[in-house]
């Protein structure tokens, strides 16, 4: 009988605890400072793993604590992780203090309402929007509306090309237009090697190219309201040609039609390929043990003429922001934290690092962001890159337009013709399933 | 069926006599008696509804909110939507509901094919394997490896075998045995849908096998005996008494399979990634895009629900039918 009321009693007690746990589930919005001692930061995948990335961040969280006395928890998010997880931790409210966010997708952010909105006073605290440069700026938010999140890191594209193929397929300098790419490919297969890699799979590679088609196109993907508008003759066209260099012009070899984890980028670092378009990818080739000599760096080609603003856009403005969590129980010290890595010295250790250019004038000066290949990307930036459609269904676009160009690379490695009609069709189909609003 | 009528009469009598000896007891007893058993049902019933019924239910009113990006931090105050979601959905014209329609029909197909092929592999191995021989047991073991491997680990190996360019797929099929005559892509592309099927029937085989080995082992080593003395041969053994036999357990085996098969999301999402191709554009993924990949949440809990409906109904129409057939033999 003992036994029995125990086990009552504890059945009691197990059910009461239960049902006052899932009450409290739950938390209210908006942040605090009630925890002024520690932040927890989740950083994106900069190096060539996130090992790499801890041995870099370490250090300089550990200075942080030294100044500050706030200890900062690192967490290093894979990139195929990362949208998802700020999107969980958004719908939850329970999320990191500060985050590395991709700057493509600060828009998007920015319209869920979970990033803390950068107002000129907040912006002060941190030295004031001069500080930054423009490029770098446009990627931060939607037109009008205080900026999401702080530029971290800048990247631009660029052509990597491999001088040892160059050289013994008789071209003496990188292509500039996509015609004297094309002509070079041809003396490249004639040699044996593979001419140019894509990862036709991964769905962002995908986006970053065919925007940089569209605007040598003259073209946008949204109208100027900020509606999609993917089927317009120009857009098919630019889509086109960037399939078409699989397709038509057979410089991308078709197997890169399955690439999604950066085999493209090993199939240059192995010497097997003759070029590749990349952003900042110095670092990456030099951990796969591509030494630095052993290839160059140009401006990734254009239509005609030279790279500059309209047409002769020739990459994406490429690059990390850092973004406060709404809901932080620590608002200052992530301030101070974001003012600390935007710092002149931690920017200059930190692009070094990951061998990306500063988006801070200051930091931008060291000599080490003036080399020949960096002066390459920082032209670029400067010049001729624009920012990604600053709209809130950009991350939705990403997805439905970068799956379209997918499905093209599939059609073309399948051998079926791609043309304007069938890109038209993808890109028309893309558009309707675009949010209504 | 026979064996359980005396139990059952002594369950009878025992019950009939207890009541007899404790007659006229307290009331508060009684009540102590009766409540007991549901009190320590409680926690177990608490949990269940925290992880289980909790969830399915916001799940549910999710489908008739607009939970879109603007909404998901205070998905509270998201306008309620009524049956719009649904409506998407469902609206075959439009290219959202077109999309699901093809993707439900891809489902089906693979679903069929895969549970197909599982339970004959699984049936004709368990059959193979029941009479004693050398190795047996060896065999055995072997065959269960891919259910007891972790599916990410066997699935990214897959990936790794069928890619184009060195996969071993490619390279026995082409270069080997010159089947094709150029190396054929099988994680995009139309051969994807085979790709899948070969890693799912790869996958799922084994359990059937492992129910179906259990499952002979309960048939009665007479009744082959019997047969063999009747002159029936191995094909009308099978035909006329292990099928028969094996019934009950098939008829759990298919279900299972059926709704493991038609919901997994594992293998797709690891051959695939987050958009797989048309032609394997499996039901769990496609809803996980139009929701995780689109931020639409209430059409993708919209999808859901249907998807809950469907394979409710599938459920109940494929008990009720075998078990009136089952009745209906038993008689």
């Amino acid at each position: 009988m003992r036994s029995i009321r125990a086990a009552a009693v504890g059945a009691v007690t197990m059910s009461l605890a239960l049902a006052a746990s899932a009450c409290g589930g739950g938390s209210s919005g908006g942040g605090s400072n009630d925890s002024p001692k520690t932040l927890t930061y989740w950083a994106s995948n900069q190096g060539a793993s996130i090992a790499v990335d801890k041995k870099v961040l370490q250090p300089e969280l550990d200075k942080f604590e030294k100044q500050t006395g706030i200890k900062v928890k690192l967490e290093v998010v894979p990139w195929s992780d990362l949208l998802n997880r700020i999107l969980t931790a958004t719908t939850s409210g329970q999320g990191p203090d500060v985050l590395n966010i991709g700057n493509t997708w600060s828009a998007s952010l920015q319209a869920t309402g979970a990033l803390l909105p950068w107002d000129a006073q907040h912006l002060d605290t941190i030295g004031g929007k001069d500080r930054f440069v423009d490029s770098a700026l446009g990627s931060t938010g939607a037109e009008g509306q205080d900026p999401a999140a702080i530029p971290l890191y800048s990247m631009a594209y660029a052509l990597y090309y491999n001088k040892e193929i160059f050289a013994a397929a008789g071209i003496d300098k990188p292509p500039a237009t996509w015609d004297e790419l094309v002509a070079d490919g041809r003396k490249i297969k004639a040699k044996g090697a593979s001419v140019l890699g894509a990862e036709g799979a991964n769905v962002s590679e995908n986006i970053h190219h065919v925007f940089v088609f569209a605007k040598q196109h003259g073209a946008d993907f949204f109208t100027a309201d900020g509606r999609p508008d993917f089927t317009a003759g120009n857009v098919v066209a630019a889509v086109k040609q960037y399939v078409d260099l699989m397709a038509k012009d057979k410089v991308i070899p078709t197997g890169d039609a399955e690439y999604a984890q950066n085999q493209s980028v090993s199939d240059f670092a192995k010497g097997e390929q003759a070029m590749l378009l990349w952003q900042s990818a110095a670092a990456n080739l030099k951990s796969q043990g591509m030494s630095e000599d052993t290839y160059g760096i140009a401006p990734v080609p254009v239509r005609s003429g030279t790279p500059g603003t309209g047409t002769g856009i020739n990459s994406m403005v490429a690059g990390i922001n850092i973004a406060v969590f709404k809901n932080s129980d620590n608002l200052d010290g992530a301030t101070e934290f974001v003012k600390f890595m935007t710092s002149d010295e931690e920017q200059t250790i930190l692009n070094k690092a990951y061998t990306s250019i500063p988006p801070v004038r200051n930091a931008q000066e060291d000599a080490a962001f003036n080399t020949p290949a960096n002066a390459v990307l920082r032209d670029t930036l400067t010049k001729s890159a624009a920012a990604l459609p600053q709209v809130a269904a950009e991350s939705q676009f990403e997805t439905v337009v970068g799956t379209a160009v997918k499905e093209l690379f599939a059609d073309a490695a399948a051998g079926r013709a791609v043309t304007t009609d069938s890109v038209r069709a993808a890109l028309e189909k893309a558009q309707q399933q675009m949010p209504a609003k | 069926m026979t064996a359980t009528v005396p139990t059952r009469a002594d369950g009878r009598t025992v019950r009939r006599s207890s009541p007899g000896a404790a007659r006229g007891p307290r009331r508060t007893g009684r009540i102590r008696r009766i409540g007991l058993p549901y009190l320590l049902l409680l926690p177990a019933l608490l949990l269940e509804l925290l992880v289980h019924l909790v969830p399915m239910v916001i799940g549910i009113v999710m489908s008739f909110k607009e939970l879109t990006q603007f909404y998901i931090r205070d998905w509270g105050a998201a306008p309620w939507s009524g049956l719009d979601n649904y409506r998407m959905s469902v609206d075959f014209d439009a290219p959202v509901g077109k999309a699901l329609l093809h993707s439900f029909f891809v489902t089906v197909g693979f679903t069929l094919l895969s549970v197909g092929l599982c339970w004959l592999l699984g049936t004709a191995a368990a059959v193979c394997m029941q009479d004693t021989f050398r190795g047996r047991s060896l065999l055995r073991a072997l065959f269960l490896v891919p259910y007891a491997l972790p599916v990410y680990a066997a699935v990214i190996t897959w990936v790794f075998m069928f890619q184009h360019d060195n996969g071993l797929v490619n390279h026995v099929l082409h270069d080997q045995l010159h089947l094709t005559d150029k190396p054929s892509f099988w994680l995009i592309g139309d051969n994807s849908f085979w790709a899948l099927l070969t890693v799912s029937v790869w996958k799922g085989w084994p359990f059937a096998f492992l129910i179906v080995m259990a499952g002979l082992q309960n048939i009665p080593r007479e009744l082959y005996e019997a047969a063999a003395l009747d002159g029936a041969g191995m094909r009308q053994q099978i035909r006329r008494i292990t099928l028969p036999s094996l019934r009950p357990v098939n008829q759990v085996l298919i279900l299972v399979l059926f709704l493991w098969t038609f919901n997994d999301f594992n293998t797709p999402y690891v051959l695939f990634g987050k958009a797989a191709p048309e032609a394997a554009d499996l039901i769990s993924v496609h809803i996980y895009q139009a929701s995780f990949v689109t931020w639409n949440f209430g059409t993708g809990s919209a999808m859901s629900v249907l998807l809950l409906l469907f394979l409710l109904v599938v459920t109940g129409g494929y008990l009720l039918l075998t078990w009136r057939g089952r009745r209906a033999s038993d008689v």
